[in-house]
């Protein structure tokens, strides 16, 4: 892309740049209140991924060893309670808070050449109501906890499943959370319309700010629907209404309708940002431009709309007439084109460029072919016949962790691995990235292919103990789990050590083939970039 | 586009068809060896077995035809795509890379390429999509039923009635670990399980009394949400192998939904004429009792 440079920054210094409270508390920067998304992100990781070890931990051996009763009887419901946390940290405290807030609040005013978000003000209260929304989650733990699963199910979550206030707090704590993502999207759909840089059409946006674009609007039709479910759901528990009571004429079954209208584009929602970091990586390090700009905006752009259309995939079983299910298996089918056209676009990308292996294309080339394993194992359930033999097994686990756990995360890493450089001015030390790269795909992979195994075998999820028959796999993903959460913890003291000790970087550490606005300002960045706005008036790159 | 770039893009359109039928090749033989692999690795017994990689083997035609659905069509996708995309990723990343490739192309469009990988996939789930149409509908074909049995999901056991046989009906709760005898499954066995005929078409309906539940049997294809206020059915195609067949409750349901099994005690014709009058008997006794218990409690 051409553009005209559009900062001095030996000027940026003299900007008027808050210390402690202010900059922090009181921020209105969106490199720093990305940043604070990023960190918050890790630490809720952490928890998240705290969660997952304890579970299996428990599974690894059959029997219950850890979560007991004082009397040494299982702990069911202790179990479903850190099933649930962990679902609904990953998804509302991990993973969008990284993506989204901060991926996207750090580089989609960079690449689109906009000094800021549209709403600076709003950008802080997106991000100051996560902690308390996190705090609310966990502070329905300590009352007793919600083990309702991150799906919410009533009746088991309305006052016949569970009666004390821990239902109560987590419908509050995703409340805060999802009106933290309804503003956050609400300030990237102006910020995309309204502050690109002069010459910067649509069609010439860079793919993570399309894939950002596509996200907020999911967010914006997708995040109310649930907001309005659990207050519903709310209702039923404390002012006697009995929209999902079948006893006051209510439908649980209605709920679920609800829940996945919202819960089926989430997991595009969660996805879409990791397209748009992978296209920047392979177009990158293929020194050559995107394959396909178009079909891959519009491909995202698809995904988006479709991703509407096909919730009752998640209810084969909940007894809805056969037509129903037959059509939601054919749209359901029809998002693998799409999906299909990204993974080619960018294999195309890669086809006759000079590809240079760096950390962050690993991570890109490993997401790809990790996402295709997500993806094939996606064809198999949506065929609303074979969820008479899959629905509700560690299969469909193995499926959603394949394209969230190895999917979005992958894309995160890939995007730290890629922008950390840009975001603090220091790289990673190359030797540990490969570290940690290497342990975490064999740690993940460990951790999740066996579980399809268990899942075909009839081994149902959310499960705390199970016949002996499926003691193997289990045992396996177990030391999976263990490798994996180990890369993890080595991942966040690498990060550390870059923070304050690793090697300096330039403004383009990755050559002449990283033509996005981000690399045209220092890294770090200037707390102000584009007090003068840069000019784009080409689009050589597609 | 200039002139120079779209001479590039022929020329690799070129290289392309050459490769390409080359990487599809390798992508068959492969599919073949490890699809043919799982094939003979599934179980042969009615319960999970030790390192079990695939669905167990069906006990009636449903989960035959999903068995065979899953085993001779979705996983050969299963394992032809991704190894076919990693086969070409593998090659692009050799051919391509920085030392055999140094000046890259310029090529962003080929608009027949794109057609090509948006019209395949499309193809291919064409193909899907008839016998998954046919799968689908089967589960929900009405059959010549000999009679009905209902599932009930509680917290946290199953209740069995048999409305057409005097009103049966039973409880039926997981034994404890501590109670088992030799040669019991943990986590398996039941004091009492649903018992049906051989070779016989049952209309099985479901509800639950408080929260979801989900009743499954995997050798019967057969997997449904029991829904409070809600009737569900599906038909139990004839299992053809007298012997007892195991399942889990499939949607979490509390504290002790891992503790809820299901087990089918599928015997002869007569084995079950012979079981009706004794379940009369017994589960009559325990019904009357619990119907003076009732009235027991009204009269106060």
């Amino acid at each position: 892309m051409t553009y005209t440079p559009a900062v001095d920054d030996a000027h940026e210094a003299h900007d008027h740049r808050p210390t402690g409270v202010k900059r922090w508390l009181y921020s209105t920067n969106h490199k720093d209140i990305g940043t604070m998304y990023l960190i918050f992100a890790v630490i809720s990781g952490l928890i998240g991924g705290a969660f997952s070890v304890y579970m299996r931990m428990e599974l690894q051996e059959p029997g219950v060893q850890f979560m007991t009763n004082a009397d040494g009887t299982p702990n069911g419901h202790l179990w479903n309670v850190v099933v649930t946390a962990h679902g609904l940290i990953m998804v509302f405290f991990v993973v969008m808070p990284a993506v989204i807030g901060g991926f996207g609040n750090w580089f989609v005013p960079l690449m689109i050449g906009a000094p800021d978000m549209a709403f600076p003000r709003m950008n802080n209260i997106s991000f100051w109501l996560l902690p308390p929304a996190f705090l609310l989650l966990l502070g329905s733990v300590a009352v007793g906890g919600a083990g309702t699963g991150w799906t919410v199910y009533p009746p088991l979550s309305s006052s016949l499943g569970h009666s004390g206030p821990a239902v109560d707090m987590a419908i509050l704590s995703l409340h805060l959370a999802g009106a933290s993502s309804i503003l956050g999207a609400v300030n990237f759909i102006a910020t995309i319309f309204n502050m690109r840089a002069p010459g910067m059409t649509l069609h010439r946006m860079p793919l993570f700010a399309w894939s950002l674009l596509v996200t907020a609007f999911l967010l914006v039709l997708a995040v109310p629907v649930l907001a309005g479910a659990i207050t519903m759901l709310l209702t039923d528990r404390n002012v006697g209404t009995s929209f999902f009571i079948p006893d006051g004429g209510g439908n649980p079954v209605l709920f679920q309708h609800l829940f996945w209208f919202f819960g089926h584009p989430e997991v595009y929602i969660m996805i879409l940002p990791g397209f748009g970091i992978v296209s920047h990586v392979v177009s990158t390090f293929s020194r050559k431009p995107v394959f396909g700009y178009l079909g891959m905006v519009y491909a995202m752009v698809m995904i988006g709309f479709v991703g509407f259309i096909v919730w009752a995939h998640h209810m084969f079983t909940v007894g809805l007439p056969i037509d129903v299910r037959a059509y939601f298996t054919a749209a359901t089918m029809v998002i693998a084109v799409p999906t299909g056209v990204k993974i080619f676009s960018w294999i195309a990308t890669m086809w006759g460029g000079s590809i240079r292996f760096e950390l962050p294309m690993w991570w890109a080339l490993s997401f790809i072919f990790l996402f295709v394993v997500g993806g094939v194992t996606g064809v198999v359930l949506a065929n609303g016949g074979m969820d008479l033999q899959l629905h509700d097994t560690y299969y469909v686990v193995a499926h959603f962790h394949y394209v969230l756990s190895l999917g979005s995360v992958f894309a995160i890493f890939c995007g730290m691995y890629y922008w950390l450089g840009k975001m603090t001015g220091r790289a990673i030390p190359t030797w540990a990235g490969y570290v940690h790269l290497i342990s975490t795909f064999v740690g993940v992979n460990l951790t999740f292919f066996p579980q399809h195994f268990l899942g075909l075998a009839g081994m149902p999820r959310r499960y705390i103990d199970y016949a002996d028959g499926f003691a193997m796999w289990n045992n396996v993903s177990s030391i999976g789990a263990y490798i994996s959460f180990a890369s993890t913890l080595f991942f966040v003291a690498i990060l550390v050590y870059t923070l304050f000790a690793g090697r300096r970087v330039g403004a383009n550490q990755w050559g002449e083939a990283a033509t996005t606005l981000e690399w045209t300002v220092s890294s770090p960045p200037p707390f102000h970039t584009y007090n003068k706005l840069p000019v784009i008036t080409d689009s050589g790159s597609h | 586009m200039t002139k120079t770039s779209s001479t590039k893009v022929s020329a690799i359109g070129a290289m392309t068809v050459s490769k390409a039928v080359f990487l599809v090749f390798c992508t068959l033989i492969a599919t073949l060896i490890l699809t043919l692999g799982f094939d003979v690795s599934g179980a042969l017994a009615a319960d999970p077995i030790p390192g079990q990689l695939n669905l167990p083997i069906g006990a009636n035609d449903l989960a035959v035809m999903l068995n065979a659905f899953h085993d001779d069509l979705l996983l050969p996708i299963c394992f032809g795509i991704p190894i076919f995309v990693l086969v070409l990723m593998v090659y692009t990343c050799w051919r391509f890379s920085e030392k055999r490739n140094p000046n890259p192309s310029t090529t962003t469009h080929h608009a027949m390429l794109e057609v090509v990988w948006t019209v395949v996939p499309v193809l291919i789930l064409g193909v899907l999509f008839i016998p998954s149409m046919r799968v689908l509908y089967a589960s929900d074909k009405a059959l010549d039923y000999a009679f009905t049995v209902k599932v009930v999901g509680n917290q946290w056991y199953w209740h069995y009635d048999y409305p057409d046989h005097n009103n049966i009906g039973f409880d039926s709760y997981m034994i404890a670990t501590e109670d088992l005898k030799p040669g019991q499954k943990r986590l398996m066995e039941v004091d009492n399980p649903l018992v049906i005929p051989e070779d016989t078409p049952i209309l099985l309906q479901f509800t639950a009394n408080d929260v979801l539940h989900n009743w499954s049997v995997s050798e019967f294809g057969i997997r449904v949400d029991t829904v409070p206020g809600q009737l569900n059915e599906a038909p139990l195609y004839p299992i053809h192998e007298p012997g007892t067949y195991y399942g889990f409750c499939s949607e979490l349901c509390g504290d002790r939904h891992s503790f809820m099994p299901i087990a089918v005690k599928v015997v002869t014709k007569a084995e079950f004429t012979q079981w009706l009058v004794s379940a009369k008997k017994q589960f009559a006794d325990a019904r009357s009792r619990a119907d003076e218990a009732v009235i027991q409690l009204a009269a106060k």
